[in-house]
């Protein structure tokens, strides 16, 4: 019964605060677009710098210095620098797609700042004597607009790639679209668990959902999924296969030059500042201000403070960006598949059945300790599982040795194995190619002949 | 929801809300037309992306927006994506494919015709004594949407994922390396890490 209460009394909650959003004059939506749109372009550009002025300083070097106060005008040099730069459209590019794609590849981007709440709901803010809230819109299915407006940003990449009728785009493309069509599903199980807690969807709610506890403390697990996903999403180090400059020049990106480039560019820092501004709007707690500080000052979650400390936990976030940029080495592409479908996806299956469970019980009316009580014994059960299955495993494969002896490497290296030149296997030996003599008659180093220099000469001529 | 949407009118008038919807039902038939008849395999692909994302659009318009950003997300964000993802696979090529046409045209438009008249025969002979009622709860949201869904129709919800499962087993099977095959690693010491070799070769 008291479920129901409490059900019905969110969704009146629900209704109420949505019911605040649309009705703003025109104007006012005008300038709220153009607001999300201009914030995300400032951060962009300061992120630019701040990445790499703080990669700089973690490899011990000084960054950009030259343009602006501490290089922060850097970036924006860089940007006026990409606009004056030659525009190639390679000659076997489907020319259409080709242009099409990085346009494909931002606009999504900038799209879900729509939903994203600034400011507390109910119109605490005064813009040019209208009461407003800080915030563009509010769909009452606000994440799943974010989670699509991500997977159309994909088609940008994958086109990219395709249409630059070229190999190495076309691989990245391809590494693209597995990448974030895997890591998505594994993004779209941590929100679920977020929707139910909070009961809702929608942007607003969930932060108001936030008021005693953030959801950081509450879903652990989904706030870490949600981090490695959000990497993963983006295409940023250590997961930036799609990108790698070492084995694919540049990837999707290599035949772009000019706006084009300076577009993709654009869509892989906003679409950071982007998941990096959901992060902080389902797990730490949206616009409200930082534990210790929400204590002791009444005014810090309103008016126009909200901002403040919104901006500085997006900041926290790509600061985290950047750090694990600085830190992590590129992992190998199916080290990536792994982690995304044999680890993320069931830690977050299995934990959002927890989370269904504790709520269920948390409906039917059980006290918390009961509650502790299941969870932790159905955990200790899932483990024992686990550990069994392990051991078992463990048999199986000293019983049967002689496979494993086949499916190791053999000893010899063939170079040609399978019919392609391959690089040779762990634990294989290259066999040494013996070295020819050198033709050149070997000579002093030094003035001590009188024939080198002119030896060299020749040689020069010859080259 | 209801008072605001009664207090603000929205910025089309039910007459332009109309309109607008033939007029993307049209872009979208355009859009689905082009889809069979282009000779390019990836822009077929492309087409049938703004054929999807016009019944999305279609969706807003009738305000089932949560049916209508689920589109968004499963159609045009992963089932075409996955289909890209299988014509790169195999060498999309640039430009004109002469065999991309199969020449059994007139077949095909009488299954289209035939299909299209089933299907809008059903629909308006299922829906032809119900009546919406457009001041109750709002029927595109996801409350109601679930509720319909988990309460009236969780038995054809449930076959048609026993449906997916189907087809993900199928996959497994197609993809599976013959046990018999020299090469073949089938020892039964890890089936779902075969089966991930075996896409990545195939």
């Amino acid at each position: 019964m008291s479920a129901s209460v409490l059900g019905g009394t969110q969704l009146a909650a629900t209704t109420e605060n949505l019911s605040f959003f649309g009705n703003d004059v025109w104007w006012l939506i005008l300038l709220k677009a153009v607001f999300c749109f201009a914030f995300a372009m400032l951060t962009v550009l300061f992120s630019i710098v701040w990445e790499r002025k703080v990669v700089a300083w973690m490899q011990l070097r000084i960054g950009p210095n030259r343009h602006g106060p501490w290089g922060m005008l850097q970036s924006l040099a860089d940007g006026v620098k990409l606009m004056l730069k030659e525009d190639i459209t390679v000659k076997r590019a489907d020319k259409v797609v080709f242009i099409l794609a990085p346009i494909v590849a931002a606009i999504p981007a900038f799209m879900a700042f729509a939903v994203v709440p600034f400011g507390p709901a109910d119109n605490e803010v005064s813009i040019f004597g209208q009461r407003t809230a800080l915030q563009l819109t509010d769909l009452p299915i606000g994440l799943l607009y974010i989670l699509a407006t991500a997977s159309v940003g994909i088609y940008g990449i994958v086109l990219a790639g395709w249409s630059s009728g070229s190999t190495y785009p076309l691989l990245g493309g391809l590494r693209a679209s597995a990448q974030m069509i895997s890591y998505e599903i594994a993004m779209g199980l941590s929100f679920a668990a977020v929707f139910l807690y909070s009961g809702s969807m929608s942007t607003s709610t969930i932060v108001g959902a936030q008021h005693n506890r953030w959801y950081v403390i509450l879903l652990p697990v989904s706030f870490l999924v949600y981090i490695c996903t959000m990497i993963g999403e983006t295409n940023r180090a250590p997961f930036d296969m799609p990108e790698s400059e070492g084995d694919l020049v540049g990837g999707f990106n290599t035949e772009y030059s000019s706006i084009k480039f300076a577009l993709f560019m654009l869509a892989e820092y906003v679409n950071m500042v982007t998941v990096s501004a959901v992060a902080t709007t389902i797990f730490l707690g949206g616009w409200r201000a930082p534990w210790p500080i929400s204590t002791f000052w009444e005014g810090a979650n309103h008016g126009w403070w909200p901002m403040l400390w919104f901006v500085v936990k997006v900041q926290l976030l790509l600061f985290f960006f950047i750090w694990l940029r600085g830190t992590l080495p590129r992992v190998r592409y199916d080290q990536l598949m792994k982690l995304g479908w044999k680890v993320l996806i069931p830690i977050s299956m299995v934990w959002l059945m927890l989370v269904a469970a504790v709520r269920a019980m948390r409906n039917e009316g059980y006290d918390f300790s009961k509650i502790v009580l299941y969870i932790a014994g159905a955990v200790l059960v899932l483990l024992l599982i686990s550990l069994l299955a392990d051991l078992l495993r463990d048999r199986e494969d000293k019983k049967k040795p002689g496979e494993g002896g086949l499916l190791a490497p053999p000893d010899r290296f063939d170079p040609m194995a399978g019919g392609y030149p391959v690089p040779p296997l762990p634990g294989q030996q290259v066999q040494r190619v013996p070295r020819r003599p050198s033709r050149a008659e070997p000579q002093l180093v030094g003035a001590s002949g009188q024939d080198a220099p002119e030896q060299e000469k020749q040689e020069d001529g010859d080259a | 929801m209801n008072l605001s949407a009664a207090a603000h009118p929205g910025f089309l008038s039910p007459t332009g809300v109309e309109i607008t919807f033939v007029l993307i039902g049209l872009a979208t038939l355009g859009a689905a037309l082009l889809t069979v008849t282009t000779r390019q395999l990836v822009h077929a692909a492309l087409w049938l992306v703004v054929a999807l994302g016009g019944l999305a659009v279609e969706y807003l318009l009738l305000t089932a927006e949560f049916i209508a950003w689920v589109q968004v997300l499963i159609y045009v964000g992963s089932v075409v994506v996955l289909l890209l993802f299988g014509l790169m696979l195999t060498k999309a090529p640039i430009g004109r494919s002469p065999d991309a046409d199969s020449e059994n045209r007139l077949v095909a438009l009488g299954v289209a015709l035939a299909a299209a008249a089933a299907l809008v025969w059903v629909v308006v002979d299922a829906f032809r004594t119900t009546w919406v009622d457009l001041h109750g709860v709002a029927q595109g949201s996801s409350h109601a949407t679930g509720e319909s869904l988990f309460r009236h129709w969780v038995l054809p919800f449930e076959a048609l994922s026993v449906l997916l499962l189907a087809a993900l087993v199928g996959a497994i099977v197609l993809s599976r390396r013959d046990a018999g095959s020299p090469g073949g690693a089938t020892t039964g010491a890890g089936s779902p890490a075969d089966s991930a070799t075996g896409k990545e070769q195939s």
